[in-house]
């Protein structure tokens, strides 16, 4: 019998990274602690959607797929985020619609064909317990629980009263390249007015060298102006840093709070959930945000 | 695909430590509601107050003179928080303010924060978080060496003034503390440490802090505290919050 009254999740494999995420722990920056959450918000809340969740529940955020796990309960559960092969215990299942599972099922996600991030959401929620009034793994402060290893158990918690009103989702497919809408500045001052045009009619390529703290960006370095250090100073979840190399470094949920690099521009936080779900080697292009935007 | 590890500022108490640069940019003033302009700004409005530039959709960056004034503007603003401000992070010559811009348009917000008071925090004002310090850090001895100074003198200069919480950053929990004897001004280590310990009382330019739990760190360690200054099962996680006053006190 097992001692969690909701049933539970086990971890049979997490793939290259699964963490458990909700929208995250706002309100913290002035102690030094940054928002971390889902990197493709968007994507946990449908899932939460698809089973009846509030969309604030925690789920499983797997990167580039490889995910397993095994139900010890019968649940509801749906995917959403980056498009993977699916199945449960060896029956191919759907995207973006709930799904039964029986106690003693196998969950399991081959790789995605584009994009990076898929969301599972279990009705009830992972019942993690909260740092902060968050689950959310925070990879730079280490807040929240630990990345999903195997053999770890996590506790569901108790079924929301309403029931999911649609079967399956309609989504857009992910772009090939994103483009994202840029806000000048702060620091745009501190360029080349070349630099800005480079940013918006080049293509940079997100490197291996990124994660949820940031995405490091190759392609035209960014020529400064100003050479001197910039004293330490807020920073924004889109902000795009640069440092003295030139080349860009995108600001991702687990951001640090402060950061003593120049900001060029800032990305709509609108448009980084497709930031979120392009993997190193492809591609991000920009764009200056408009009126209409 | 691994996820490699943290980019971004990871040295910070060593990047942080401040230069004195005044701002001496070519401040941009800020035209709050037109993203669709090659730079952020021009020119310096002709009204006085501080320079505002904004930070994306959602976020305004308040640049201004000094740490004091930093101090004024977030002791202010935590006082009579504006409606729909959701964050307000002081740094080193800046607050930081991220707001919901479908609530509050971000003109209107830059017309709050120019009418905003810019006067010193009263002395008075703040918590008053005391400090327990056993001074036996493995660099008393060298900033003693670097100031000319006693070890014992270092020591009743760095526990005899009150301190004031700027900011923090760098980790949770990790405070930036002002208001020290100017004679320990001392540069960050040339090499910064692999591992601080966690109660770390250390000090290095204009601030002191204590490291509240162990990363790396170039900063000159004068003693530690056993006292937790960072616990995320609490409401209020952090010991030392910015604007709260400290004073560290010497234990043997």
């Amino acid at each position: 019998m097992s001692v969690d009254p909701h049933g539970s999740v086990t971890v049979r494999a997490p793939g290259s990274l699964a963490t458990v995420q909700d929208l995250g722990r706002p309100g913290y920056a002035a102690l030094g602690v940054t928002r971390s959450g889902a990197a493709d918000p968007p994507a946990l809340r449908l899932a939460n959607r698809l089973v009846g969740n509030p969309e604030s529940c925690a789920a499983i955020e797997a990167t580039f797929g490889g995910l397993r796990v095994e139900f010890d309960t019968p649940v509801l559960l749906a995917l959403a985020g980056a498009e993977v092969p699916a199945t449960v215990s060896g029956r191919a299942i759907g995207m973006h619609a709930p799904v039964w599972a029986e106690a003693g099922d196998r969950l399991s996600l081959g790789r995605p064909g584009r994009g990076l991030r898929t969301y599972l959401a279990v009705r009830g929620g992972i019942a993690a317990p909260p740092t902060l009034g968050s689950r959310s793994t925070d990879l730079l402060s280490g807040l929240g629980p630990a990345p999903l290893t195997e053999g770890v158990r996590l506790p569901l918690g108790p079924r929301p009263d309403g029931w999911p009103v649609v079967d399956q989702a309609p989504v857009a497919p992910l772009p090939e390249i994103p483009v994202l809408r840029l806000w000048p500045g702060p620091r745009d001052d501190w360029f080349d007015p070349a630099a800005l045009r480079l940013l918006c009619t080049s293509d940079y390529e997100v490197t291996e060298q990124s994660n949820r703290v940031g995405l490091r960006l190759a392609g035209p370095p960014l020529p400064r102006l100003v050479a001197r250090e910039l004293p330490s100073e807020g920073m924004v979840r889109g902000a795009i840093q640069v440092p003295p190399s030139g080349l860009p470094v995108l600001f991702h949920v687990d951001h640090p709070v402060t950061g003593g690099y120049p900001v060029i521009a800032v990305v709509d936080e609108d448009d980084l959930p497709s930031a979120a779900q392009v993997r190193p080697g492809g591609v991000i292009r920009f764009r200056l945000a408009t009126d209409r935007d | 695909m691994p996820e490699p590890v943290a980019n971004g500022d990871p040295s910070e108490p060593e990047a942080a430590a401040v230069a004195s640069a005044e701002s001496a940019a070519a401040p941009a003033a800020l035209d709050a509601d037109g993203p669709a302009r090659a730079r952020s700004g021009t020119a310096r409005p002709a009204s006085s107050g501080p320079t505002i530039r904004r930070m994306g959709r959602g976020a305004l960056l308040v640049e201004l003179d000094d740490l004091t004034q930093v101090q004024a503007l977030h002791h202010a603003l935590t006082v009579d928080r504006p409606a729909a401000v959701e964050e307000i992070v002081p740094a080193a010559r800046t607050v930081l303010i991220r707001f919901d811009a479908d609530r509050l348009p971000a003109a209107r917000l830059v017309d709050e924060l120019r009418s905003r008071d810019l006067a010193p925090v009263p002395d008075r004002e703040g918590t008053l978080v005391e400090i327990p310090v056993s001074y036996s850090g493995p660099d008393l001895g060298e900033v003693a060496e670097l100031t000319g100074l006693s070890e014992q003198d270092v020591v009743r200069r760095h526990s005899g003034r009150e301190y004031r919480v700027a900011f923090c950053g760098f980790a949770p929990g990790f405070g930036y503390l002002v208001g020290g004897d100017p004679r320990l001004r001392v540069p960050r280590r040339e090499t910064p440490r692999v591992r601080v310990p966690g109660g770390a009382v250390a000090l290095a330019d204009e601030f002191s802090a204590v490291y509240p739990r162990e990363s790396p760190g170039g900063w000159r360690l004068l003693g530690r505290t056993e006292l937790t200054l960072w616990r995320p099962d609490r409401p209020d996680p952090a010991l030392l919050t910015p604007g709260d006053r400290v004073r560290f006190r010497e234990v043997r």
